[in-house]
């Protein structure tokens, strides 16, 4: 079984790779500190096994598997016995270690996952947080919220948090206005302010230094002006 | 106070010293960073930050096979994530006690 390793610690990751090397049966692809750049990996590669830490700044492994489509077999590792019965709810998780694993109990979990079979196309793995055009997710309370950027009506920086205001629900999410930039469409959002990112078709009325946008007055900078300006359909 | 040990690297190394001295590294070099995060933490009172770290934390514990000692450091897990310290200075021992093991490595 091809496998991949992801846990935000060295030396967990560690461990586990002196556990596949040992085993005949198990080739290492990749090990992994982070989440995002697993799945990265995995919109390219076929993986038959992850090794997947429950605890990573950011992402829990819970998060993980639900941003995956069609995820392979997944052994969860955890310091933690408490996450147990939540991880038997996904047909993709095959076991659960206990850190610090030992050899015995890898080999329990590797024969589990040689005579489990998952639903079909379960080897591809598809992301579905990057390479989608209309929507993006949130990260709140370690549940992925998906939004579509043309709900969207401001993004406003607020210390270390943005708050993300759409037409239906407002959200405030641990990060800057910098990585939701990249996130947003070019064509739909513009950065208006050192603070704020409005959805130019949200637009209700203009002002010289500011936009009404749903009930909000958003401030313009000088400097933004120019580029606001040029997006809109003027008579 | 319970006293660390090298019985799990042992075990898992076998005859393999190069993964030993490989396993030996990590935790020189892991434990101080994940502990300098963690009084970090506590020194910005940012307590659930601090409950991830001492999660984290855990597993080193239990590598060096504090195993009473895991109970004290969940106990305190579970205190940081209600916003509560009680029994910050009987983990920070544990801490105290792995550091200069690691260092006599």
């Amino acid at each position: 079984m091809n496998c991949i390793v992801i846990d935000d610690e060295e030396m967990a990751r560690a461990i586990i790779e002196k556990m596949i090397e040992n085993n005949p049966q198990l080739q290492l692809l990749q090990e992994f500190s982070n989440a995002m750049q697993a799945i990265k990996y995995l919109n390219q590669n076929e993986v038959d096994l992850i090794f997947l830490d429950i605890h990573m700044p950011d992402f829990t492994g819970f998060d993980f598997i639900q941003t995956i489509k069609n995820p392979p077999k997944v052994i969860l590792v955890s310091s933690d016995k408490n996450f147990a019965f939540e991880a038997f709810e996904y047909e993709c998780i095959v076991d659960y270690l206990v850190k610090p694993i030992t050899e015995d109990r890898f080999l329990k979990a590797i024969q589990k996952a040689n005579s489990t079979q998952l639903s079909p196309s379960s080897t591809v793995a598809k992301p579905v947080t990057e390479d989608n055009a209309n929507e993006f997710y949130i990260n709140i309370d370690r549940r992925l919220i998906k939004i579509e950027f043309a709900t969207v009506n401001v993004v406003e920086a607020k210390g270390d948090y943005i708050h993300i205001k759409t037409e239906g629900k407002n959200y405030i999410v641990h990060s800057t206005l910098k990585k939701i930039e990249d996130k947003l469409p070019k064509d739909l959002f513009l950065k208006v302010h050192r603070s704020f990112i409005i959805n130019t078709k949200k637009i209700i009325d203009i002002e010289d230094n500011s936009v009404l946008i749903a009930k909000d007055v958003i401030p313009i900078s000088h400097a933004n002006r120019p580029e606001l300006m040029k997006r809109l359909n003027l008579l | 106070m319970e006293q660390p040990n090298n019985n799990y690297i042992n075990q898992l190394s076998g005859d393999d010293l190069e993964f030993k001295a490989k396993m030996i590294a990590i935790l020189k070099r892991e434990l101080p960073e994940e502990i300098l995060i963690y009084q970090n933490q506590m020194i910005n009172n940012d307590l659930s930050e601090a409950a991830q770290s001492v999660h984290k934390l855990k597993h080193k514990i239990s590598i060096l096979g504090l195993e009473k000692n895991y109970y004290i450091a969940e106990e305190f897990e579970g205190n940081l994530k209600n916003k509560n310290t009680k029994s910050q200075s009987d983990f920070e021992a544990i801490l105290k006690v792995m550091q200069e093991f690691i260092e006599k490595l």
